[in-house]
């Protein structure tokens, strides 16, 4: 029973990370990339305009990262109880 | 020494280098046959996942549809990279805890059942056929440079080296010949985009570059590249979308949940030994392939800066105008680059307007300002067609770099022809002859007739790619996002489904699966003919071209895809739950405990 309890939290927590990192990737993509393109386009950075930045470059840079501290995150606490 | 002696230079020692890898690791049994006995380093793992994923459509199709895109080719960019993060985050780790060779084995215990692992063995056919026709359009492309042939004869070559390539290697030797294929394209996507950076912006880092002013200029690149493709009618590089924004959000939406539901991308998770690496593995292959989709976009708008540049000469450095009387080049006079691509029937010219000179503009723009002044300066339409599969392997000759760079992207491209038609036939190769004859027709078949049926399935495969690949659907990066849509309404749902839902059952899965692939087949087919036989349209059925709100036949996926999921929950709700056991098994797989090493060959 003990053992079901630990699993159920994990499992919460493993979701709740899953649903910051979605959030993440969507916001990154779907919202500076395409939904809000022309509001980010209004800034610029360096030569870039920024939201055409972003559908280009950025969230391919932000899509390593946010992957990167999960790994972190989650790959320890496998380790620990994979052993 | 020639170009074309420095091209089979560059290209035989690429390739014998992959055969002696091959040779070295040369497959014995079925289960190393298929996943390489379960013991590759995930950063070996990651490498050889980025070559099988950096196929003929993202390197040598995508930057072209880019430069002719421009901003809304940002989609292909986000929806590949970003459907790694779902297929790394979401998918991976908790498929490689089920410990099954293949997405239809998944299926098949998850939903308890033979016949959803059948449905999901006519999905992976699907989606895995109508992307090697994508990729086929790439081989015939590469080897029609490579040898100076039509596209045509090309594709009759590239079908009868990818088949030798895949039948003797067995993903053992395709690992290790993945990864040295990495090396050699990611060197061939990289080299002459520092070279072309460097000369147009004097910054050697493409991704810098294309955020920087023009070389003894202080105007941004892309700034003057808005300016001039606008002038040409073209639309505005920095803005223009695919259709609507809605359409690009479906089309991105598309390609990414497609990812985390294409086998042979999937398949490379079982070949690491732990969840922990598999999703680090995952991790891995994503920095890899991000250094070639971040040099994707300035290859792509480089590349169109420098096609306008060649065309029409000061243009862009000088601020010539493009309508003036001596701006265009003389034909005769065009750069040895055009007349080469020339002879593979993929670059033409055609004199409309008898001027001698080669006029190149959007002459279907509905910009009249544009199509005033093109009349003004007697220009009769658009008279150069380039083919927007070739930018990439011609990009080094258009910037007029070394012969060794063009002959080194003339290896690159050839390898990333190879590379996933070979994983691809792989996936295929394994679905028919492990999950469909073994799993559902004949159980005991021996291992000897079980590799037959698979190198049987295999050559029938190659044989239908090479032939729609003669006459494909679209561009080789278009005709993959057709794949990738397929697998999306039908694959991506279903495995989702099996592992975040304890409830889900077979009838809804199975209902899930067929109905979200019949509605995309539908709506593709509709588009672009029958099975992709030309001339088999029927677009007059659902009311016309992209019927559905604006939205095109390689977007639909994402659509298909909520058909998916909505028609599974409804018939879940009114079918009985799953067994008590399906339900603690996916709940065991949510925890880190025991992950078993991967059976179900024997």
């Amino acid at each position: 029973m003990k053992e079901d309890k630990s699993s159920h939290a994990y499992w919460k927590a493993t979701l709740g990370l899953l649903t910051k990192i979605l959030i993440i990737w969507f916001a990154v993509s779907f919202g500076a990339g395409i939904l809000f393109v022309d509001l980010f386009n209004k800034i610029s950075l360096g030569g870039y305009p920024l939201g055409f930045w972003f559908a280009h470059q950025g969230s391919i840079y932000i899509f390593i990262t946010p992957r990167r501290w999960a790994t972190l995150i989650v790959g320890s606490t496998c380790m620990k109880t994979e052993g | 020494m020639d170009l074309q002696t420095t091209i089979y230079i560059f290209v035989g020692l690429s390739f014998a280098l992959y055969i002696g890898i091959a040779v070295w690791a040369r497959a014995g049994s079925t289960s190393e046959f298929y996943a390489a006995g379960g013991s590759v380093h995930p950063v070996t793992n990651g490498m050889a996942t980025a070559a099988d994923w950096m196929s003929a459509a993202s390197f040598i199709s995508m930057a072209g549809l880019i430069s002719n895109m421009g901003y809304g080719g940002g989609l292909f960019l986000m929806g590949w990279t970003g459907g790694y993060v779902l297929l790394a985050m979401l998918l991976a780790p908790y498929l490689r805890k089920f410990g099954k060779f293949t997405v239809p084995q998944f299926i098949g215990d998850r939903f308890y059942s033979k016949s959803a692992s059948t449905v999901a063995v006519v999905c992976l056919l699907v989606a895995s056929l109508t992307y090697i026709i994508g990729q086929m359009t790439g081989v015939g492309i590469a080897f029609s440079r490579f040898l100076g042939v039509s596209s045509d004869t090309g594709i009759y070559v590239g079908m009868a080296i990818v088949f030798a390539y895949a039948v003797f290697g067995g993903m053992k030797g395709i690992t290790y010949t993945q990864v040295a294929q990495y090396i050699v394209l990611i060197l061939a996507y990289t080299v002459p985009a520092v070279f072309i950076s460097l000369q147009l912006t004097g910054n050697p880092i493409p991704q810098l570059g294309l955020g920087s002013n023009l070389a003894g200029q202080d105007v941004s690149l892309l700034s003057k590249l808005d300016q001039v493709v606008t002038e040409l009618g073209f639309g505005k590089y920095t803005t223009s979308l695919p259709g609507s924004t809605l359409n690009m959000f479906m089309y991105t939406m598309s390609l990414m949940i497609g990812t985390a539901g294409l086998p042979h991308v999937i398949m490379r998770f079982f070949t690491v030994p732990s969840v922990k690496d598999a999703r680090s593995s995952a991790g891995w292959a994503l920095v890899f392939i991000a250094i070639l989709y971040t040099t994707a976009p300035a290859v792509a708008a480089m590349a169109k800066t420098n096609l306008i540049r060649t065309i029409t000469p000061g243009v862009v450095m000088q601020n010539a105008d493009p309508f003036g009387a001596e701006s265009a080049i003389k034909y005769e006079a065009r750069p040895d680059w055009m007349k080469r691509w020339e002879t593979t029937g993929l670059l033409k010219f055609q004199d409309k307007n008898g001027d001698g000179r080669i006029q190149y503009y959007n002459d279907k723009t509905k910009d009249k300002a544009v199509l005033d002044k093109a009349a003004a300066a007697g220009w009769k339409g658009n008279e150069l067609d380039v083919n927007a599969d070739i930018i990439v392997l011609a990009n080094p000759e258009i910037a007029l770099l070394p012969n060794w760079v063009i002959a080194l992207v003339a290896a690159g491209g050839l390898a990333a022809a190879l590379s996933t038609a070979a994983g691809l036939l792989m996936a295929i190769s394994s679905a028919v002859s492990h999950d469909l004859v073994k799993g559902v027709f004949n159980p005991n078949i021996s291992e000897k007739n079980e590799l037959l049926a698979g190198k049987v399935s295999m050559a029938v495969a190659i044989l239908v790619a090479g032939y729609l690949g003669l006459n494909p659907p679209g561009f080789a990066a278009g005709t993959v996002a057709l794949a990738f849509g397929i697998a999306a309404s039908s694959l991506f749902p279903a495995i989702m489904m099996g592992i975040f839902s304890k409830k889900m059952n077979k009838e809804g899965a199975m209902a899930g699966m067929l109905a979200g692939l019949f509605f995309t087949l539908f709506y593709v087919f509709a588009h672009k003919g029958i099975f992709f036989i030309k001339g088999t349209e029927y677009l007059g059925l659902i009311g016309g071209a992209n019927s559905l709100f604006g939205i095109t036949p390689e977007a639909i996926g994402a659509v298909g895809a909520m058909v998916n999921f909505g028609v599974a929950f409804l018939v879940d709700k009114f079918t009985k739950e799953p067994p008590a056991h399906i339900q603690a098994m996916v709940e065991a797989v949510r925890v880190p405990r025991g992950s078993k090493a991967v059976t179900g060959a024997h």
